[in-house]
């Protein structure tokens, strides 16, 4: 029994951080119907500012937090603004812009880890190369009123790739590991809970009530919805669509931030491609509690860090994910639309 | 004084081109009707006008204001109110958060509070399903949605999109008989209408669409008693 109720108190706390992270998948896919694979490494992102706030700049774990979530916010503001809006309303000034910027910055990070090369020829091979990349989507690619799922979310792998790279370039590519902040342990009825699972459950709880309250109750609130059902009526009631858009990114991207500080105290360990694993977790969790749902995303976020932590508590942890993927699996035969999903009914 | 007049006006999607150098006036306090068959271009004016899709050219003014260029946010502000073809109100939230969504570009509490009252007097039912979410709202439910929902915005000019599209007989003579009531209260009404009887009965003056051009305009009586009109929309 408290070996059961251990892992219930490991799998919450793991699984608040998949929450908060998935919460930003599902709340960019709710009002524009993108997978955006950037978010992972948004999260990642917050990690490092966390780690740079805690180390170098002696800050409290709650001011980290903040500045995480700050930085985060604005990261995601800006990918959406530079990456995703383009092919949103798409010109083909826009579509040239960003196939230069993405490309040089990708294939001179690229150059410089593959090739070895020193930097100014890593600069004329990207520029070279971007130029040929712009001029090709410039020439290829008729913008229609029409946005291309295929293409935004291709552009969401490059952003994610982009974040990765460019953190490796600024912080290396090793483990780094956070300074022991919040050292302690409470023992309930023979359960142990560390202070930093303590932080979490709060944290977490606090800002899934703030969002909670945000999306229902405020008119900011209302018009996200709106828009995510209907962005064109939401419109004509003088919604700025555009600028909803961002406010999501920047709420959901800010609580990204807000995990990876709270992962980085929790397992001490971080390092530029730590958005891909959990990422993926968290976009499954997403998934699992049926996408575009914002309790379905806390939801599935507990569901899996308690499955995680059950199955590599009674049995290996070498089965956890196989686990994870086999009940997304068997959720999505018996409803496709995920746990808390409707059953798409069309009314014409 | 011109409620909107539009000059020259062309929109293409693509390479179709939907509405061709299309000229036409509404002047203030007016009821102004606009019938056509299926396809002739009808909503594509309508969505020009409020801003959603890119002119190739012309001009756009209401109340003396280019609006051409002007984003749906503004135009919104300047009282340019469309209720779109096919409803289109907000499910996932209530009645009472669709009005309100209405009101999105009003910020007084209290005008907004009276406008709710106004609403509710034109449409009682909705009084009674304020907390419902509205996809679970009947066919004539969610038109009077949609049409209190742009009542909640102080309408100056109202573009209405097929209202009875779908309803029965006497719901198309309710919101046809709280259409006139709207105007006689000082709101300025643009209908597109399929339903060319009902129409061209309550509008002072009328235009006729055709594959993107206007092709017959008059009052409301000279269209609705005119050989062409009543021969193709009309049915006799
Ligand atoms: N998004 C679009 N993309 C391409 N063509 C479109 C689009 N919307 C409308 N059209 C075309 O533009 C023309 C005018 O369409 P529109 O919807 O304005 O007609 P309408 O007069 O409102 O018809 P209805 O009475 O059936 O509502 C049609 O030929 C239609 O096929
Ligand atoms: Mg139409």
């Amino acid at each position: 029994m408290t070996q059961f109720l251990q892992q219930i108190v490991n799998g919450l706390s793991i699984g608040s951080i998949y929450a908060l992270i998935a919460l930003g998948y599902t709340m960019v896919y709710g009002i524009i119907k993108l997978i955006n694979f950037a978010h992972g490494d948004i999260y990642m992102v917050g990690a490092f500012v966390g780690f740079i706030c805690i180390s170098t700049f002696k800050m409290s774990v709650l001011s980290a937090i903040l500045c995480a979530m700050v930085f985060c916010a604005l990261l995601g503001v800006a990918v959406e603004r530079l990456a995703y809006k383009p092919l949103r309303n798409p010109t083909k000034a826009g579509l040239f812009a960003t196939a230069l910027v993405m490309g040089f910055i990708l294939i001179y990070l690229v150059a410089k880890a593959t090739l070895e090369l020193d930097n100014l020829w890593a600069g004329v091979i990207a520029l070279v190369l971007s130029l040929a990349l712009g001029f090709f989507v410039y020439f290829t690619i008729t913008p229609k009123g029409n946005p291309n799922r295929i293409a935004a979310l291709i552009t969401a792998i490059g952003v994610s790739f982009f974040l990765e790279y460019a953190m490796m370039a600024i912080m290396g590519p090793n483990n780094r590991s956070y300074p022991a902040t919040l050292g302690g342990t409470a023992t309930l009825a023979g359960v142990q809970i560390t202070f930093a699972q303590i932080l979490i459950f709060i944290i977490t709880l606090a800002l899934m009530l703030i969002l909670t309250f945000i999306v229902q109750k405020t008119k900011i609130g209302r018009a996200m919805r709106a828009v995510s059902t209907d962005a064109d009526a939401a419109a004509l009631m003088g919604v700025n669509v555009d600028r909803t858009i961002s406010i999501t990114f920047a709420i959901g991207s800010s609580l990204a931030g807000a995990a990876g500080v709270l992962v980085g105290i929790y397992y001490n360990t971080l390092n530029p491609l730590m958005g891909m694993t959990y990422g993926l977790k968290a976009f499954i969790a997403a998934v699992f509690g049926g996408i575009g749902i914002i309790p379905g995303a806390m939801l599935g976020g507990f569901a899996i860090g308690i499955t995680e932590t059950m199955v590599a508590g009674y049995w290996s942890s070498l089965f956890k994910d196989a686990i994870v993927y086999i009940i997304l699996i068997v959720i999505l035969i018996l409803k496709p639309s995920g746990l808390l999903g409707k059953n798409v009914r069309e009314k014409v | 004084m011109s409620m909107l007049e539009i000059k020259g006006l062309s929109v293409h999607y693509g390479m179709i081109h939907a509405v061709k150098d299309l000229s036409m006036q509404v002047n203030a306090g007016e009821i102004v009707a606009l019938i056509g068959a299926n396809g002739a271009g009808k909503s594509t004016l309508l969505k020009t006008i409020s801003g959603l899709l890119p002119k190739t050219s012309g001009s756009i003014t209401t109340l003396e204001q280019d609006i051409t260029h002007s984003s749906p946010v503004k135009i919104v502000g300047l009282g340019v109110i469309h209720v779109p073809e096919g409803r289109r109100v907000f499910s996932g939230l209530s009645v009472l958060e669709n009005l309100q969504m209405g009101a999105y570009s009003k910020k007084d509490k209290s005008a907004i509070k009276e406008s709710l009252a106004e609403v509710f007097a034109h449409f009682p039912i909705l009084q009674e399903r304020l907390s419902q979410d509205a996809a679970t709202l009947s066919g004539g439910e969610q038109q009077m949605l949609a049409i209190g929902r742009a009542l909640m915005a102080k309408p100056k000019l109202l573009l209405l999109d097929e209202p009875s599209m779908g309803l029965a007989p006497i719901l198309v003579k309710e919101i046809f008989s709280i259409i006139t009531s709207i105007h006689e209260s000082g709101t300025t009404v643009l209908l597109v209408e399929q339903n060319a009887r009902m129409a061209l009965s309550i509008a002072d003056r009328g235009y006729v669409m055709e594959t993107g051009r206007l092709v017959l305009q008059g009052t409301g009586k000279e269209l609705a008693e005119s050989a062409q009109v009543q021969k193709v929309y009309l049915g006799g």
